[in-house]
């Protein structure tokens, strides 16, 4: 009890004195929660300037309301030099000239991107039609409301937090075990430990504990910091977390173990883990959401104990899916550990 | 108190290199045996067979009548080990290696703080030991070995980077252990320090056990010659053979070299002619019988 006891206080003292590893287990995801969550969210479009040249009665005499909401998608200034202003719809300055003749409205623009065009159009062409069905007087016949599926809060934030916490939590238990297995078989601690009365069950109970430790810290700051600067909103199932990282840091803690039972350095072991950690994140949907990957991708990505981890995390923290939701990936991560702590058990080494 | 050790016909291989070759030698509880040999010659193998380090090729292995090999916590608690690489946790302060060595063992802190004293590091109880000097890691290494206060103590090379102090020091605290009927076994290059402090040495090349005995008796058993020198002037050449029993004699810009197997004889009559300025008088020592027995090639 006492040797598990001071096992676990040398490893968590050697990782709360070293400042890389703490870099790349904290740090380093929050820079990345930063990025995705900060950088790139509200991807609601960029309003779109458009230039009216002479008078352009559809947006004159736009009724105030009506012209409020346009406004949200569009901001029209006027000008009288129409080749001029065509001039810097070539040249991407702005998205549009906008002439009326009479009854025709004409709309230049540039298709040089895509999405803006698309948006243009559709936005003038209802303008058009709402102009005509006002001129007939007649109330409309169809109406059209749209609603996104998604809770209106649902923003970027809510998908990446999960797929950064799970890429997170598998990185350093990862290189917490690879690591701490390669440095104490290098160093001839481990063949030093082989002759003390201690169990090799306390030594890898001291591993456990401390990276369960490392990876609930991990879970805390990444949520709070979430919540408090990039406005994620939890929903009540979100706790599951604990027990998802539970189970989490075992699989990646033995690959980690089967990492360091085949490295013969410590440069080899952080190789290893990154080459396996890395890829496995992209193809897991740490990084983007893989709704859209293609079906081969998605069935690699079953094979991923990440996957599984990230899922559970997405389904119980944002889409608010109960425990019931959790049971296959927490077994299918559980068989995870079990396999390969069998393998490297075999593989295990402990002379240099 | 104190452990016994059978080695019985003990063999080591690495593939195709035999370490240790049919080696077979007993140690009492209480005794202080220290195994001398060349670089190479197969000393930390054998012990770490004896540790139960390594499993061993052929031959057996016995502390107390138990196999060392097979990890008993009960034989474990008995014996202290410093192995010739020293090794640490990272990013532990001197005092934190020490009590967590001593908790392994169920050591209280308080007695491993104690040892930092006996090895002299109070003063870098709180400093890492990557920052520690390779003398300091040394003795470090020694009180991590001894924290549990083991019955039998396996030092492989303990004095290798340490001062004329801290040398000394070890010593005394080694004599104290045998006294207190404990086992050591040590290792090391030092013959002044074997003959000072093992009650019997073996001396191993490539493998092999040459000799065992105590170091008197090793010495006595070489019969070499006394080694007489007077300083340059205090006797001249072709005076020697008037003196009558010196075996040989030689001249050099450090003096005249005199060797005889009759020293007392020789003395009486150099000092009857007052030639014995600069006078130095050395017997054989272990280190010629250590010469003697393994040449004095290079070893790999
Ligand atoms: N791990 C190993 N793998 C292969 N060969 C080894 C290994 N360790 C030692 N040897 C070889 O076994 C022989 C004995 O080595 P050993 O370390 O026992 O010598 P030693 O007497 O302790 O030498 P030294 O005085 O230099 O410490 C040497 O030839 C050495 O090259
Ligand atoms: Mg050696």
């Amino acid at each position: 009890m006492t040797a598990l006891r001071a096992l676990t206080a040398a490893m968590a003292k050697a990782f709360v004195r070293d400042r890389m590893t703490i870099f790349w287990s904290v740090v380093f995801p929050l820079m990345f929660l930063a990025l995705f969550g900060g950088l790139f969210s509200d991807r609601s479009s960029p309003r779109l300037d458009v230039v009216a040249v002479g008078s352009v009665a559809v947006l004159d005499q736009l009724p105030a309301d009506a012209r409020a909401q346009l406004d949200q998608s569009i901001s029209v200034t006027t000008s009288d030099d129409l080749g001029g202003s065509l001039a810097r719809v070539r040249s991407g300055a702005v998205a549009a000239v906008v002439t009326q003749d009479g009854g025709t409205v004409d709309v230049h623009y540039s298709r040089a991107d895509q999405v803006r065009a698309a948006q243009l159009l559709a936005t003038f062409s209802g303008l058009v039609d709402a102009t005509n069905l006002a001129a007939s007087g007649a109330p409309p016949a169809v109406s059209l409301h749209t609603a996104q599926v998604e809770d209106t809060s649902l923003r970027t934030i809510q998908f990446v937090t999960p797929g950064l916490l799970g890429w997170a939590v598998a990185m350093s238990a990862t290189f917490g075990s690879a690591v701490n297995l390669v440095a104490w078989r290098t160093n001839g601690l481990l063949r030093r430990m082989r002759l003390a009365p201690v169990s090799t069950s306390s030594v890898v109970l001291a591993r456990v504990g401390v990276s369960l430790a490392v990876a609930f810290g991990q879970v805390v700051i990444f949520l709070a910091v979430a919540v408090a600067f990039f406005g994620l909103k939890l929903t009540g199932w979100w706790p599951m977390v604990f027990p998802l990282t539970l189970v989490g840091t075992l699989a990646f803690l033995s690959i980690g173990l089967l990492a360091g039972s085949v490295a013969k350095t410590e440069e080899a072991a952080v190789g290893l883990a990154n080459v396996i950690v890395l890829p496995m994140a992209f193809l897991s949907g740490s990084f983007f959401s893989l709704a859209g990957a293609p079906g081969w991708l998605q069935a690699v990505s079953r094979v991923l104990p990440l996957r599984y981890l990230n899922e559970a995390m997405l389904d119980t923290m944002v889409r608010g899916k109960g425990p019931s939701s959790v049971l296959v990936p927490v077994l299918v991560l559980l068989a995870f550990t079990a396999v390969l702590t069998a393998a490297s058990a075999r593989l295990f080494r402990w002379e240099p | 108190m104190g452990v016994r050790i059978d080695v019985s016909h003990l063999t080591m291989t690495y593939g195709a290199l035999v370490a240790v070759d049919d080696v077979s030698f007993a140690v009492e509880p209480g005794e202080f045996f220290g195994l001398l040999g060349p670089n190479g010659a197969g000393k930390t193998t054998a012990l770490e067979a004896i540790e139960g380090l390594r499993r061993p090729a052929g031959g057996t292995v016995r502390l107390d009548g138990h196999d060392p090999w097979r990890r008993d916590p009960s034989l474990q608690r008995r014996i202290g080990v410093q192995l010739q690489a020293s090794s640490f946790f990272e990013r532990l302060t001197t005092r934190e290696q020490l009590r967590t060595f001593g908790a392994l063992y169920g050591v209280p802190p308080a007695r491993a703080d104690r040892l930092l004293g006996t090895v002299g590091l109070e003063d870098k109880a709180d400093e890492r030991t990557e920052k520690l000097s390779g003398g300091q890691r040394q003795r470090l290494s020694i009180a991590c070995a001894l924290v549990h206060d083991p019955e039998v103590v396996f030092l492989d090379e303990p004095t290798a980077a340490l001062d004329p102090q801290a040398r000394r020091n070890l010593w005394d605290l080694l004599r104290g252990l045998t006294a207190d009927g404990r086992t050591v076994v040590l290792t090391t290059h030092y013959m002044d320090e074997a003959e000072a402090l093992c009650d019997r040495v073996a001396i191993v090349d490539e493998g092999r056990l040459l000799t065992l005995d105590t170091p008197a008796g090793l010495v006595r058993g070489l019969d070499a010659p006394v080694r007489i020198t007077l300083a340059p002037g205090a006797l001249a050449m072709d005076q020697v053979p008037g003196i009558g029993g010196v075996a040989s004699a030689e001249e050099d810009d450090g003096g005249l070299v005199l060797t005889t197997r009759e020293p007392a004889a020789v003395l009486g009559r150099l000092a009857a002619r007052g030639a014995l300025t600069g006078l130095s008088v050395r017997g054989a020592t272990l280190e010629d019988v250590f010469l003697h027995l393994t040449g004095r090639e290079y070893r790999s």
